[in-house]
């Protein structure tokens, strides 16, 4: 028995070691599924920021925060960059427990030393599921789920890895790869070890709009969602650039006008 | 040229002010009427670029400044506060971490043109040699402003480079820790460093202004070089800067403003490392730490030298030795249209820095996609012939080469005999 | 020049002065940015109205809370205080107009015109004179005192003595329930 356990802890161990040495544990490459948002003209489907919103909040928000996010920034109200209305803005807020301030005697906690909470308002941010890093890693197994705010933009392979991520896994991992304690098997994270769990299972959430929640869509859903959560002024960056684009096209187009008549009587 | 103003003051007002600050004189003098050779071509116009990008690179600093705070736990966010809620923060913020590119890709276009046709040779050494200054400014207040949005990029960054002065220790034991930690403020990369590099990061810019001044001082003294790399002989060799020059250089700035704009509006994060959108770490390394683009060649440099110290004085005296091309070149003909052994050593240089550049964005222990072949050899031999380039393939060939015949004047150059048209695509 | 523009002066100075115009133009636009980018951003906007409970100030008491960087007074009035209010004349008053952001700008500062209810005051804790904020329940009215330069205002926050040349102002505010406002 105890030598079996030996056997098993160095298996472990040099089964990854070994893993790392005979198999190429390097990533695939992500998939590409179609995003809305690609190319120069590319904006954000609403309907589907609003369903990746609430795959978000139903099930990715119980171990990743979106630090960054203010709830104001889901409003489209007022030439807001986001995809509800001022109401439904406040609803949403109020429906999240943030820290309070002080209260009138100065207390930051309540008898039983818990934190104070109050609804949230349109300008707090998404409060953080954990209240630091220490918690994080306790409730998951030493590892820390990554804060979502700007994490397409802080991956290579941005949307596209995002979702591979979240797709890919319930593979049969190869011959002779290891899983490790704690991990999932995941060919697109580097290693193929991976501390989180499948996130999404069929109809885990149930779409208002009567959309079917099959794994991919839940998937392409959220990340259409996490891709606006961390570029919400795509769409401004886009539609401002085109028409700067034709300016300095048609200003070039004078501008060389302008020189050749200029240098005519110099040829 | 210079001396003889053409200026007339032709109201009151403007005689009364030329007698007291002649600030339109000078301006006429060096902006308007001054005499410019005639056969200008197309990469004489980056040093108006160049003007343009630093003037964009400080004003949209300068409107950074107001939103960006100067501390180890908000830098980020802050950051992320002026892409998200500043009014068009996103647009200032991706022109000034993408005019930084552009900056140094106007920058190198206009010392690879000063190389070709010799911009550098006598009486223009100090032209260049207060060019190459500018340049290394340039880096430095590249690599300061890289740090401040506090990224792990920024701060792993930030490490490497000021890591770099430990190598002093190697000859003067205990010196080069000291001047790190006086550097950090710290006993590593923090919140004391991140404060001075954003004073240093505002400062210098100015610095470089100055410089640019003296720079372009220094250029309306002897006057403009040209293709042809001859001495202007008379007024039938130049045209004046206004309009032929003005209307010219702004043309040929929509263009590159052109290019800048569909990097803005539309690939604003392809020249940056996903890394620096995660918050800098100081206990987590990422797997691979590489500098902007424009620094990769030296990057190349400093890793293909296995010793440490040996590393830093290569990476340095790269940069270094720009200082003593005007010196270096023995040839007696200015530009390289008329030095067939030179123009092929020179594009070899060319390529020589875009392979030290692909080279530097890669581990020294890596190999060439495909093929197995390792790249630590070709970092070496890129980095051997920069150097021979300037030590001793630039030196030998001004005794060995023999060169084409140069034209007499621009003028006849340019009305005729067919030796050179004057806007023949450059090359 | 001068020979060949003679030439053709019309199309040739066109083509220049479109080329200037546009020039002109692109560089307004590019200054837009620049100094829009000084306005209130989306975060400080999102707070640019706050709401508040009243429930827990008591009859005679003063809270103040922060709107928009600036403290508002909320002043549940005693009915002494209101009774006091509301037998002063308003053509005794320095200031006879009701200054309340919820009203049109000609409305009369009589009590009324003041507040939505008499209990309660809601109002900018700024002095008129020179932006000092002034103490609550002191002065001659039983109102308000600058400490900077002893402008008195009654318990209306209208100025009664001193420099101070304008009653307090009213900041725009609803309420949301009979015990919450929202200011702002």
């Amino acid at each position: 028995m105890r030598f079996s356990r030996l056997t098993l802890t160095f298996g472990v161990v040099l089964g990854a070691a070994s893993a790392h040495a005979a198999l190429d544990t390097s990533p695939l490459s992500p998939t590409h599924p179609d995003w809305s948002f690609e190319g120069p003209f590319g904006m954000y489907d609403r309907a589907a920021l609003q369903r990746g919103f609430q795959v978000y909040k139903e099930v990715c928000s119980a171990c990743h925060s979106l630090n960054r996010v203010s709830f104001h920034a889901l409003s489209s109200d007022n030439g807001g960059d986001g995809f509800f209305t001022d109401p439904q803005v406040k609803a949403i807020a109020a429906g999240y427990q943030v820290e309070a301030e002080p209260n009138d005697k100065g207390e930051l906690f309540d008898e039983k030393g818990n934190r104070l909470k109050r609804p949230g308002i349109p300008a707090d941010h998404f409060p953080p599921p954990f209240p630091n890093e220490q918690a994080a890693r306790t409730a998951n197994a030493g590892a820390l789920p990554p804060d979502l705010s700007i994490i397409t933009k802080a991956r290579a392979g941005g949307s596209d890895y995002v979702y591979s991520i979240i797709t890919g896994f319930g593979q049969k991992p190869p011959v002779g790869f290891t899983v490790l304690p704690n991990k999932y098997y995941n060919p697109y994270f580097s290693g193929w070890n991976i501390s989180m769990p499948p996130p999404l299972s069929a109809n885990q959430v149930t779409y208002s709009d009567g959309t079917k929640a099959t794994v991919p869509q839940m998937a392409h859903d959220v990340v259409t969602f996490l891709s606006w959560a961390a570029e919400p002024t795509m769409e401004q960056r886009k539609s401002l650039g085109f028409g700067v684009m034709l300016f300095l096209i048609a200003f070039s187009g004078l501008l060389y006008v302008s020189y050749r008549r200029v240098w005519k009587d110099i040829h | 040229m210079a001396g003889q103003s053409t200026y007339v003051p032709k109201t009151g007002f403007t005689r009364w002010l030329d007698a007291r600050l002649p600030i339109l004189r000078f301006t006429n003098d060096t902006m308007m009427t001054f005499p410019t050779p005639r056969n200008l071509n197309f990469w004489y116009s980056f040093g108006g670029i160049l003007t343009f990008m630093l003037g964009i690179q400080i004003v949209t600093g300068i409107v950074l400044a107001m939103h960006y705070v100067p501390n180890a736990s908000m830098a980020f966010d802050s950051v992320e506060n002026i892409m998200r809620d500043v009014n068009y923060g996103w647009l200032l913020r991706y022109m000034h971490s993408n005019g930084a590119s552009f900056f140094f890709l106007a920058v190198y276009v206009h010392m690879f043109r000063g190389l070709y046709y010799g911009s550098y040779k006598a009486p223009r050494e100090v032209l260049w040699i207060l060019g190459v200054i500018i340049y290394v400014l340039m880096i430095a207040t590249a690599f300061l402003g890289y740090v401040l949005p506090w990224g792990q990029m920024s701060f792993w960054a930030a490490t490497v480079i000021t890591n770099l002065f430990t190598s002093i220790d190697q000859i003067l034991p205990h010196t080069g820790t000291a001047v790190t930690q006086w550097l950090w403020g710290g006993f590593a990369v923090g919140d004391p460093t991140l404060n001075r590099f954003f004073s240093l990061h505002y400062l210098l810019p100015f610095v470089i202004a100055g410089v640019v001044v003296l720079h372009i001082w220094a250029l309306h003294v002897p006057g403009n070089n040209n293709p042809l790399g001859i001495d202007v002989k008379g007024p039938q060799d130049t045209v004046p800067f206004h309009p032929y020059y003005t209307v010219k250089d702004l043309f040929y700035l929509s263009l590159f403003v052109i290019l800048f704009a569909i990097v803005v509006f539309y690939l604003p994060n392809a020249l940056v490392e996903p890394d620096n959108y995660v918050p800098a770490n100081p206990l987590v390394t990422p797997p691979e730490i590489v500098p902007e683009w424009y620094l990769l060649p030296f990057y190349a440099m400093l890793r293909s030298i296995p010793q440490k110290l040996i590393g830093v004085i290569v990476l340095f005296g790269a940069l270094a030795t720009l200082v003593f091309v005007p010196w270096l070149d023995t040839s007696k003909v200015r530009s390289m249209r008329f030095r067939p052994l030179a123009k092929q050593f020179f594009w070899a240089l060319l390529l020589d820095c875009v392979l030290l550049g692909y080279l530097g964005a890669h581990r020294p222990d890596a190999v060439f996609p495909g093929t197995g072949i390792p790249m630590l050899p070709f970092a070496r031999l890129g980095t051997a012939y920069y150097y021979a380039f300037f030590w001793v393939i630039l030196p030998l060939l001004g005794l060995i080469e023999t060169p084409r015949p140069v034209p007499a004047t621009i003028a006849t150059s340019v009305t005729g005999s067919g030796v050179e048209q004057v806007n023949a695509p450059a090359e | 020049m001068a020979s060949t523009a003679a030439a053709e002066p019309t199309r040739r100075d066109f083509i220049h002065v479109a080329t200037g115009a546009a020039g002109a133009v692109g560089l307004a636009l590019l200054a837009w940015p620049l100094i829009d980018q000084m306005n209130p951003s989306a975060s400080v906007l999102a707070l640019s109205s706050i709401e508040f409970d009243l429930s827990p100030v008591q009859e005679g008491q003063q809270v103040t809370v922060m709107w928009r960087g600036k403290p508002v007074f909320v002043r549940h009035r005693t009915a002494k205080e209101i009774a006091e209010a509301r037998s002063v004349p308003v053509s005794s008053l320095p200031d006879q107009l009701a200054r309340n952001a919820n009203l049109p700008d000609s409305a009369p500062a009589s009590d009324q015109d003041r507040m939505f209810k008499p209990e309660w005051l809601i109002m900018i804790g700024i002095c008129t004179h020179l932006g000092c904020i002034p103490l609550d329940h002191q002065g001659d009215y039983g109102g308000y005192l600058c400490p900077c330069h002893g402008s008195q205002y009654d318990t209306a926050g209208r100025i009664r003595k001193g420099p101070a040349p304008e009653n307090m102002y009213i900041p725009p505010y609803s309420y949301l329930s009979p015990t919450k406002v929202k200011i702002g």
